[in-house]
Formats: C-alpha cells, structure tokens, sequence
C-alpha cells in the first residue's frame, strides 16, 4: 500500500511538472510578451526596455526555470491587466470556483448513484429507461445551452431564481445543477453497470442463501463493491468539472475562477492564464491521486497488498 | 441405433443464420443506433446541400428585417425560423452551421484518431517503456483542463475554423489512446496474432492485418464519441466568443449572440442549442448503439 | 414413520427463452429425511443446481418455478412469502456453492461474513458471534482460526475459502444442507478433505444433506439415498445400495462403467463412455431425453415413459429391466 502510494505520488509529480512546462510554453507561443506587456501605443525602445526588465531575452529555458521556482512558491507573477498578483487573484477567485465544484458534484453523486442503482436493480424498467434518457440527453446537451435556458425558465419566466452573480445560496441553484448534469451520465452509467455486474455474481447469492434481506444485499453486499470504481470517477469528473467551470461561470456570472480564465484570455493576459491552467492541473492532479489511494483503501485486495 | 432428427434444434442452430447476417440482424433491429444514424444522415444530407437548401444567403444582412420571429411565433414564411439581429435568415444560418458542426467534429475527430490510435496501438503492442511512454502523456493530457487550454490556444492563435479544428484534433486523442490501448493489448495475447507471428509476419504486417481489424468495432465507437464531443466544445468555444469567429455561422455562436436578445426573444437561444443538442444526441446513440451491436455483452 | 424434512413432488422449472421455452427440470420428486444424505448425480447441464436453487429459492425471476408438493418441514416452500423464505435460509436451510473463489464478498472480512448469518437470525451480540464463527473454523479444519477472522477472503486459498464456506454454512446449525459440487472448484487432493469434512459434520450434528455431484465415486462413498438426473429429469432414484448394486436406468448403468474401480477393472481396458451429447430441452420435451445415445432406444422411447419401483428404488424405461438382458449379450 505505501509503495503504491509512493510510486503514484512520484507519477503525479512527475505529470505536473510536464503540464507546468506545457502551460509555460505557451506563452512562448504566444509571440512577443514584451510587446503584449507595453501595450499598443509602445515604441520600439520601450519594448525592448521590458523585454530586458523582465528577462524575456533570455533562453526560453531559464525563464521556465525561473518561473517554475516562483510558482513552487505560488509566486506566479503579476497580471498584466489587473496590475497584481497572480496568485491573489486566484486565491480571490477560487473559492467562488470550489463551492460550484463540491456542490456540483455533490448533485451529480446524489443524483447519479440512486438511479443508476435503481436502474440496475430493474433493468429494462421505467426508472431504467428514464435513467438512460437523462443520461444520454445529458450527454449531448451542450451545458451553455441548458444554462441558458434555466436562466429563461426560473429566472425570466418564473423569477423564482436571480438569473446571475454568487451573493447568496440560491445564486448557486442553477450553476450547480448545469455543472452537477455534465458529471451525471458517466457516474450514472457506471454505477449501474457496476451495480448489474456485482449483483450476478456469486457472493450475492451467498448473501442471499444466508437470508439477507433485499435491502442489506443491495446496499451492504453489492453497492459497497460498485462503489469503488465510482469513486475514483467522482474524483477525476470533479477535476474536470472545475476546468469545465470557465463555460458555467461565464453563463451565470459567477466571478471564480473560471470566469478570470474568460476575461483574462480575453484580454491576453498570459501570467494569469498561465497561471490558471496549472492550477486547475494541479486540482486535477491532486484529486486523482487522491482518488487511487482512496479507492486502494476501499478495495481490500489492494489496501493489504 | 442413431437417427438424425430433422427437428433437431441443436441442428437448426448449426446450420442457422451466419455472423454477417446476425449482425445485420442487430444492427437494423437496434433502435437507438437506427435512429441515431438516420438523424446523422439526415443532417449530413443537409451539410453537403445546403446551398441548394438554404432559402436565403446565410451572410446576407438585412437592417429591414431584423429580429422577426418564426413562423410559429407569427412570423412569415419569407423566413421561417426568423431573422437575427442583423437581419440575417435564422434558417440559412442553421442550415451552413451544419457544415460547420460536422466538419469540425469529423475532421478533429480524424486528426485526434490517428495520433491517439497510433499512440494506443503502439503501447499495447510493444508495452514496456513505450506504453510507460504513452500512459504518461495520457495522464499528462488529461491533467489539461481541455476548455482552458482550448481557449486561450485558439485565442493565442487567432479564431477560425482551421485553428479550432487542428487545436480541439491536438487535444482530443486521450480516449482514443486508452481504448486502443486496451483493446491492442487485449487482442495481443490471442493466437492468430501469435501465428501470424510465428510464420514471420513483419511488426507492421501484424498489427495492420491481425490487430487492427479485431480493435476497428472500439476505434469507430471512440470515433463517435469524439466527434460528439469535439462537437460540443467547438460549440462552447464559440459561445465563449474564443472559437470560430462572426460572421462565421456556427451554432455555438448563434447561441452566443441570441443570448444578448434572450430576455425578449428566446427563441434565438433555443433553436441553435436544440438543433445542436439533436445532432449531438443523434451521434452519441450511433455510438452506444455501435458498442451494443459489436459487444453485446459489452453493454453498459 | 417419522415426516420427511423435505419432500418434493413433480417440481417443474422452465426458462422462457427466445424461441419458446426450456424445459430445464421436468418432474423431480423425492424425500429426504433428517440426517439423511442424498446425492444427486449428473452431467453437467442436467439441472442439478437448478434444481438445488429452487428448494433454496434462490432462482432468477426468469426461471419459472412449479411443483405439485414443496414441503420443508411442514412449510410450503413453493408458495411461502419472500420473507418466510428469508428467515428459512442460512437459519435452517444452508447451502455451500460450487465457487469458492467468488462465492465469499471481496469487501468484508471472513469474520464479518461468517457472523453474518448468525446475527441475521439468532438473537446472540457480536462478540458470542465471533466466538461461533472461531469454534467452526477450528471444526473445519482451520489452523490459527481468530486470527482469520480479520483477513479477507483474497488471502486465503481456495480449499480454505470453501473451508469458511462450509463454517458458514454450518453458523445457525442447519437442518438442511445443500452442497452444489463443493469441491469441483478445487485441487484433487483438497476435495477428498473437504468432502470427507461435510459428511462428518453433517453426521455429528445431525443434518440432512443434499449433495450435488457428478463423481460417482463421492456418492458411493457418503450417499444414503441416490438421484441420477439426466436433461432435467430424475431417471432413477433410491437407497445408494440399490442403485449401485442393481443399476438399473441404462442411463445410471453408463455412468458407473465410467469409473474405474480397483479389482474389477481391468489394467489396460477401455473405460466406458457414453456417446453424444445431451439434447435441446427447448420446446415440449417428449418420451425418453436419453433415447438419442441410449444403446437400447426403440420407437417407444418417444411415447409415454413407464415408471419400474421396486420398493423404494425406482427408475423410467421402456424396458422393465432397463435392457439389462440386452447388455449381458452385448459385452460393453
């Protein structure tokens, strides 16, 4: 168990490192930052002035160097826009960012396990065949859209919810249901399949040749091993939630983190954006890893191996 | 004392219908995979048409007739599914965005195969440091936040249809990669492909005439998936304002813009987004229902 | 005469299929009285454990389930209510599966999984639980027992995992015990064990066992009674001496001209095998199931089938004696 740990640590920070490089590189890409930097109105001097100020004459190799040290120290430089700090920039944003991901992913799980457990239970039912349709549905429905057109029914229409900002809970209803439906189908269909797959196997009938009652069989016997794999899907969809935040945010208004990948794209401020793409890497990173080791603790074949 | 008997079952289902012709069988009987596909081609039908179908020019801008309704909200049938704001037919638009959704989503969707699949092959067929090699760069790529990066490439970049496509086919080989992965190192182990490795079949012999038609049924799934989903993003990229660019007509866009009127007339939202989610829904029942007919015991 | 603990008349299952139905049990009857062991022997697909589900009533909604007489110690087995059945299971109907290796839950301790049982249906707390559990895995064989009850099922082997199968089976002191081919799972040597372990348990404490195999050689060795089963029907059935001794089914007679046995089977002989294969059992299954390999079909075979008893060993054929008459002229 520790070497699994040890050996899936070293992967992760293996696999950072590499996307930091990605996500420095792309600044490179971008063309000349000095000349970004200085403006439009900037002579030629004064650009060549803050290529030299900021170091962005030197060998791409060193800058990352440079900037991979600082941003271990969440130093991530300054915002072209906004003047600031990277870092507290985001530290300002994300906390708008993670309250949509942990309630997005707390509706998507409480939607997503029931059903997929009551569809594997009767497949071929009703509840199976409205599971499938809610997912395969939710699977094409492109998440702007669905936005888009709660904002018309519960705010335009019905005004029962504010159609923008993050000033209090029912700010987060909308959000967090199109963000919770974008993680939902895989969850669902995950569950069910490993729900039909654990409920023929063959400790299942034991459980029942003891006498178990329905309920005990399927929630302590069965659900407790299609679990496990759930689990680990939760972690990684919450990873991608949170990098898929940036359309929802810009729907809703809601100013996290996302919604400073929008403007600050936008606005070609690349320190930020830079920035912004590891952190989100780095949620992703760190919530996989933390995915595997709790799914080894969960599966008794790994935890004592 | 043996007798055959001509009513045998066993021997009814010795001589009963051949593979080809069950999967025909499974394939027309399947529901979702027949509609998904009808739908599919339907739309297709439109995309290579669509001049001869659009009723009016999808640029043409008409300060006169601006913002008119549907029909069915009491317009006229000069314009059946109204204008924008400005003034452009809602209908032609719709039509060329076909063009658009399925271009982006077939070509991203091919760019993203061949380097996921050449990837996912290869590591499952050499294993060893290649698939070290290979799973690394997954787990890398998946670490992406896929609509960030995205977005500011195709911001860096510059917005059009080529730059979108080539950006959203550099990012969306990741599934490609771990189900060709798989399914090559699953087929691997079997004996045709060590027979035909055994008569000395050349490496590359042997992974395009043994390995490659026996993963073909899982590559055309992903296929479907990715396009789906390419699909999708250039959609979300557009209405984030960072994808393809005005007057370019792309459904993700038209959202975009009839978002501003959507208070007023919230049609504009509704009918691109409807339009895109059917063509969404229609490929990802081709794709489930594919996986259904080529695995049954696969199904999900 | 004391009640049979278990009887069973005319039990019937059929699974709907997609081109009509499978009769896959036609017509099973017997008795089984406390203490007593009944074999049942067969190939593979001849509805052994199917039928071995069903008096456990643990059958699939899809198989379809009737019978003229389903009666477990004065309960109605066949109409009694889910819950009724519950509380029979694991309390004083046990059964021990063919599977060691997936029979036992992956996620819960062997401590967790054997106390189970007990505390679904005795009223006893944990701790007395546990002290059973360690008290019948020492009477299974099972060294250093307390300390497995942490464990889980992946650290044990498979003969200790049928091993703990069987110590579960046993938690609540069953009147009946069910055995689908424990031991086919396992390696050779360990089958003999815990075969012999399940008959001596099953005498010590007094339960009635039904098990089901297709080693004749297990039946010859603990059986009381015998069932031979062939596609889905009992072909004959009786007190094992009679069985062995007058086998009578030609059916029974080709099963035991499959095992060699020592003094009378000759070194470098051939053994007996029986030719073909068993028939679809879809669609109305008529006369003898095993008139296409039997050596001795006749035009008949497809007609009603008498019934031969003699006492309580009985047997269906054609032929009164089982064409034993015919086998003496024609050396096998």
């Amino acid at each position: 168990m520790l070497l699994f740990i040890l050996k899936r640590l070293g992967l992760a920070v293996l696999v950072a490192f590499t996307v930091s490089f990605i996500s420095f590189s792309l600044l490179f890409m971008a063309g000349d930052p000095a000349a970004a930097l200085a403006g439009e109105t900037a002579s030629g001097e004064d650009i060549e002035a803050i290529r030299k100020l900021y170091g962005f004459d030197r060998p791409m190799l060193v800058q990352y160097g440079d900037w991979l040290v600082s941003a271990l120290q969440f130093d991530f430089g300054e915002s072209y826009y906004f003047r600031l700090p990277v870092s507290s920039l985001i530290v300002d944003r994300l906390g708008v960012t993670m309250t949509l991901g942990v309630c997005g992913i707390t509706f998507a799980l409480l939607t997503a396990v029931p059903l997929g457990v009551a569809a594997a239970i009767r497949p071929n039912s009703i509840i199976d065949r409205v599971a499938l349709f809610l997912s395969v549905a939710g699977q094409a429905m492109p998440s702007f859209w669905f936005g888009l057109i709660l904002i018309v029914i519960f705010a335009i229409k019905l005004g029962w919810l504010p159609p923008s900002g993050a000033s209090t809970p029912a700010h987060f209803i909308m959000p967090t249901i199109v963000l919770g439906y974008y993680a939902m189908p895989a969850i669902m269909r995950l569950t069910r399949a490993g729900m039909l797959d654990v409920l023929s196997s063959d400790y299942i009938r034991t459980a029942r040749a003891k006498g178990a009652p329905e309920g005990r069989v399927l929630f302590r016997h069965a659900l407790r091993n299609a679990i496990i794999p759930v689990v680990s899907l939760a972690a990684v969809q919450m990873g991608f939630m949170l990098g898929g935040s940036i359309v929802v945010e810009s729907i809703f208004a809601l100013h996290g983190a996302g919604f400073l990948a929008w403007e600050s794209i936008a606005r070609n401020d690349l320190p930020t954006v830079q920035a912004l793409i590891l952190v989100f890497s780095m949620f992703y990173i760190v919530f996989t890893f933390l995915a595997d080791v709790l799914n080894a603790w969960l599966d008794p074949r790994m935890r004592s191996s | 004392m043996t007798q055959f008997d001509t009513q045998d079952p066993i021997l009814a289902e010795i001589t009963g219908p051949t593979p080809g012709q069950m999967l025909r069988k499974r394939v027309f009987g399947h529901q979702g995979l027949m509609i998904g596909a009808g739908v599919l081609v339907i739309l297709a039908l439109i995309a290579v048409f669509a001049p001869l179908l659009a009723p009016h020019d999808p640029y043409a801008q008409s300060l006169m007739t601006r913002m008119e309704p549907p029909v069915f909200l009491g317009g006229d049938w000069e314009h059946p599914l109204g204008t924008d704001h400005l003034g452009r037919d809602y209908l032609s638009r719709l039509i060329y965005g076909a063009r658009v959704s399925l271009m982006i989503g077939g070509i991203a969707a091919l760019i993203s195969g061949v380097i996921g699949t050449a990837m996912g092959v290869a590591a499952g067929y050499f294993g060893g440091r290649v698939d070290m090699v290979v799973t690394f760069l997954i787990n890398v790529r998946l670490a992406m936040p896929v609509v960030l990066v995205a977005l500011a490439v195709v911001a860096i970049l510059g917005g059009s249809l080529q730059v979108v496509i080539v950006v959203l086919g550099l990012l969306l080989w990741d599934r490609f990669a771990v189900v060709m992965r798989a399914s090559t190192l699953q087929v691997r182990g079997r004996e045709y492909v060590a027979a035909a490795r055994a008569i000395g079949a050349s490496t590359p012999r042997v992974i395009l005439s043994e390995i490659m038609p026996n993963i073909a049924n899982n590559l055309i799934v992903v296929v479907t998936l990715e396009m789906a989903h390419a699909i999708l993003l250039e959609a979300a990229l557009s209405f984030l304002g960072l994808g393809v660019q005005p007057p370019t007509p792309s459904w993700g866009l038209m959202v975009s813009e009839g978002k501003n009127m959507m208070l007023f007339e919230p049609w504009m939202v509704l009918i691109p987004g409807a339009v895109l989610f059917i063509l969404v829904l229609a490929i990802n029942l081709m794709g489930d229902g594919l996986r259904d007919v080529t695995a049954p015991e696969n199904r999900s | 005469m004391e009640n049979p603990l278990l009887s069973v008349r005319n039990l019937m299952l059929d699974i709907p299929v997609g081109g009509g139905t499978l009769h896959a049990v036609r017509g099973i009857d017997f008795d089984l009285m406390r203490g007593e062991t009944l074999c049942i022997v067969g190939e593979s697909g001849s509805g052994k454990s199917l039928t071995s589900l069903a008096l456990m009533g643990l059958l699939g909604k899809t198989i379809l389930r009737s019978a003229d007489r389903m009666d477990f110690d004065g309960t109605d087995i066949l109409t009694a209510k889910p819950r009724a059945m519950r509380a029979l299971r694991g309390d004083r109907m046990a059964m021990i599966f063919q599977e060691p290796m997936t029979s036992l839950n992956p996620a819960y301790t062997i401590g967790d999984q054997l106390t189970e049982a007990l505390l679904l249906h005795k009223s006893v707390d944990r701790e007395a639980a546990r002290e059973r559990a360690v008290e019948l895995l020492e009477k299974v064989g099972i060294t250093a027992a307390r300390s497995r009850l942490g464990q889980y099922p992946h650290q044990l082997s498979g003969g200790l995992r049928q091993r703990v199968m069987i110590a579960m089976a046993l938690m609540c002191e069953p009147e009946l015990i069910i055995a689908d081919e424990p031991t086919t799972a396992l390696d050779v040597t360990i089958q003999a064990q815990i075969l012999r372990l399940l008959y001596d348990l099953g005498r010590e404490m007094n339960m009635a066992m039904i098990l089901i195999t297709h080693d004749l050689g297990v039946v010859a060795r603990v059986a009381d009674k015998v069932a031979v089963m062939y596609a889905g029907e009992l072909v004959e059935t009786g007190p094992a001496k009679d069985v062995f001794n007058a086998p009578s089914h030609p059916y029974t007679r080709g099963l035991l001209r499959c095992i060699p046995q020592p003094g009378k089977t000759e070194r470098g002989s051939t053994l007996g095998t029986i030719p073909g294969i068993v028939p679809s059992l879809i669609g109305d299954v008529e006369g003898c199931a095993f008139r296409t390999r039997c050596p001795y079909a006749e035009a008949q075979c497809r007609a009603e089938i008498p019934r031969h008893e003699t006492g309580t060993h009985a047997f269906r054929c054609i032929h009164p004696d089982g064409a034993r008459h015919a086998e003496e002229e024609v050396p096998a």
